[in-house]
């Protein structure tokens, strides 16, 4: 039962979520929570790499658009189904990770390099979407309207709610189950200290790749679940900006290289959003000058992020840390 | 089980290391003592595969590992700390530690099993969730010991794992790395603290100006001129001569 516990926070989470839709009929509510725990999920993406390995990425974009067009044009392009339309939006954002990774890894590029490079990519995959024919050009992409759970249409919001709480409940329990890992323990090593963890057998590059394939297909799963919601995509919303800073923020304020931190930060930063929307009334862009408050206030006096609130409160340390320095004679 | 054949190393214009050769017997504890600046810490990066030499070679347990990567090296055995400590400052003690256990023992609790039991060795048993941040000098540098035994290694380097420390403190330590001898490690260490190499070592190498200007036995090398002069400047062993203050 020892093993399981870590697991506990989670699966308390998901039932919360699984919930939801039995108190919540309004369909605002529902479009929040779907668009908050798709963002969610994008985030815990960037989280694995960012959060747990260090490397901050500012074109998660590049992931997020990856998968929501490579799903689209499987589907409307080459005829398949919804569903093998999410599996390949997922694996083609492994695939971009595997590539930016390698050309950014492999070339050594770390902090600020690395977080541009990304930002050029998903910037050159933006440009290139929206020039292209294959990905609907300037026009985008319109994905047929067909109702129906096996073309991953669902008639009601509260269902696809269900699908993207399982979705989220899944990856959190992979990312709890990574961090307990081997592969865990050397992602976060070399977040803290690169040459250190070489010295103790950590293959940096491998470790890296790893982090940024498994981060890719991760965003990219949330990129199909934007598509399947909407049932439309173009290249300003797939490859935009917006996202890469939403998982970004999402992830710092619900706490850094946390399992729940991303689900907490994106939902707290949309309530407050809403909220501040909702009180200004129309004001635009009321709710990114929220978000820079959020992050300001997150970063100067939350370094644990929000879910770093909860954690120093319920988990006391033991006593032996009062104990006196050893070797202080 | 180690040797060093003529190995260079140089920075654009600086020579750290010129033309070095030396070997640590398996079983054994060798010294490398020498001024700041010798290239000590140098040729430790480069036997530990942070650094590729100008020139020169590096073996083994008789197989050449010149170029091969640092944590392939780990792999094969070589274990090393750091002179200027690298502890991974947001974790907690025991799980600095595991990070080097996890070389050998992929499965979680066997990792924290050998982790928990390394950091009783070197006396840190009882500080095992206290973040690594928290520690004095004397404890991260009992951290980088552990961390690097962690991953079980044949062959030790310990880059001035004594200095900064207090005399107790030294005398705390002595005999864990005595111990670890005991076990079966092989340890090349970087020393300034004559106090202990003269205590721990059975072979003492000293590089000046990159290169090796002597080997020996403690006793030997800290009655060697050339050592003197090399510490305590050109010639200074004609005067402490002259002047007896026979001292180390
Ligand atoms: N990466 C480097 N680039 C340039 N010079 C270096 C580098 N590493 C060490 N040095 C120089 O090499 C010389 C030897 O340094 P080091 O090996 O640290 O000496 P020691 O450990 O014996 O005190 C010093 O002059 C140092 O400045
Ligand atoms: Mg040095």
């Amino acid at each position: 039962m020892r093993t399981l516990r870590p697991y506990l926070p989670v699966l308390v989470l998901g039932v919360l979520l699984a919930l939801a839709p039995l108190f919540v009929t309004s369909n605002v509510v529902l479009n929040f929570l779907v668009f908050t725990l798709t963002v969610a999920l994008a985030a815990q993406g960037w989280n694995l790499l960012g959060g747990f390995g260090g490397q901050f990425s500012f074109g998660h974009a590049a992931f997020f658009g990856t998968g929501a067009y490579a799903s689209a044009i499987w589907q409307m392009q080459l005829g398949f189904d919804a569903w093998t339309g999410f599996v390949a939006g997922t694996l083609a954002g492994a695939l971009a990770g595997l590539v930016i990774g390698f050309l950014s890894f492999r070339a050594g590029l770390r902090g600020s390099y690395f977080a541009l490079v990304t930002l050029a990519f998903a910037e050159v995959f933006r440009v290139l979407a929206n020039s292209s024919e294959v990905t609907g050009g300037a026009a985008g992409l319109l994905l047929p309207l067909k109702i129906g759970a096996e073309n991953l249409q669902f008639a009601d919001r509260a269902t696809f709610l269900g699908f993207v709480v399982a979705l989220v409940i899944v990856v959190l329990l992979l990312v709890q189950w990574i961090r307990g890992s081997r592969f865990g323990a050397q992602l976060v090593a070399l977040r803290e200290n690169e040459e250190a963890a070489r010295a103790l057998g950590v293959d940096v590059l491998v470790v890296k790749l790893k982090a940024i394939c498994l981060s890719g297909a991760i965003t990219a799963a949330a990129g199909v679940l934007y598509l399947q919601y909407f049932l439309f995509i173009d290249s300003g919303i797939a490859y935009g900006t917006w996202i890469s800073v939403e998982v970004l923020l999402a992830a710092i304020v619900g706490g850094l290289g946390t399992v729940l931190g991303p689900v907490v930060g994106a939902l707290a930063l949309h309530g407050v959003g809403e909220l501040a929307k909702s009180l200004a009334g129309g004001l635009p862009g009321i709710d990114l000058a929220v978000y820079g408050a959020v992050l300001v206030v997150a970063v100067a006096f939350l370094p644990g992020g929000l879910v770093g609130i909860v954690r120093r409160r319920d988990r006391p340390r033991p006593v032996r840390d009062a104990a006196p320095v050893e070797g202080e004679a | 089980m180690l040797t060093v054949d003529n190995v260079t190393m140089r920075f654009g214009g600086l020579t750290a290391v010129n033309d070095a050769s030396m070997q640590v017997k398996a079983g054994s504890i060798t010294g490398l003592i020498g001024p700041n600046g010798a290239g000590k810490t140098t040729l430790f990066t480069i036997v530990s595969g942070f650094l590729k030499p100008t020139a020169g070679k590096v073996a083994f347990e008789g197989e050449t590992i010149t170029g091969v990567a640092a944590h392939r090296l780990a792999e094969r055995g070589i274990g090393r700390t750091f002179q200027i400590v690298k502890p991974f400052a947001g974790l907690s003690v025991l799980e600095n530690i595991v990070v080097g256990a996890f070389l050998r023992h992929p499965r979680r609790p066997d990792a924290e099993r050998l982790a928990a039991a390394v950091a009783e060795k070197v006396g840190l048993g009882d500080r095992l969730d206290a973040p690594a941040s928290s520690l004095t000098v004397a404890g991260r540098k009992r951290l980088e010991l552990a961390r690097a035994l962690a991953t079980e290694p044949r062959l030790l380097l310990l880059d001035e794992v004594l200095a900064g420390l207090n005399p107790s403190e030294v005398r705390d330590i002595l005999p864990v790395i005595r111990s670890l001898r005991d076990d079966g490690i092989t340890i090349l260490m970087i020393e300034h603290v004559m106090q202990a190499v003269v205590s721990l070592c059975d072979e003492v190498f000293v590089l000046a100006q990159g290169a090796i200007i002597a080997r020996g036995t403690p006793a030997e090398v800290v009655a060697d001129q050339k050592v003197i002069e090399a510490y305590l400047g050109h010639g200074a062993a004609a005067r402490l001569k002259g002047g007896e203050a026979a001292d180390a």
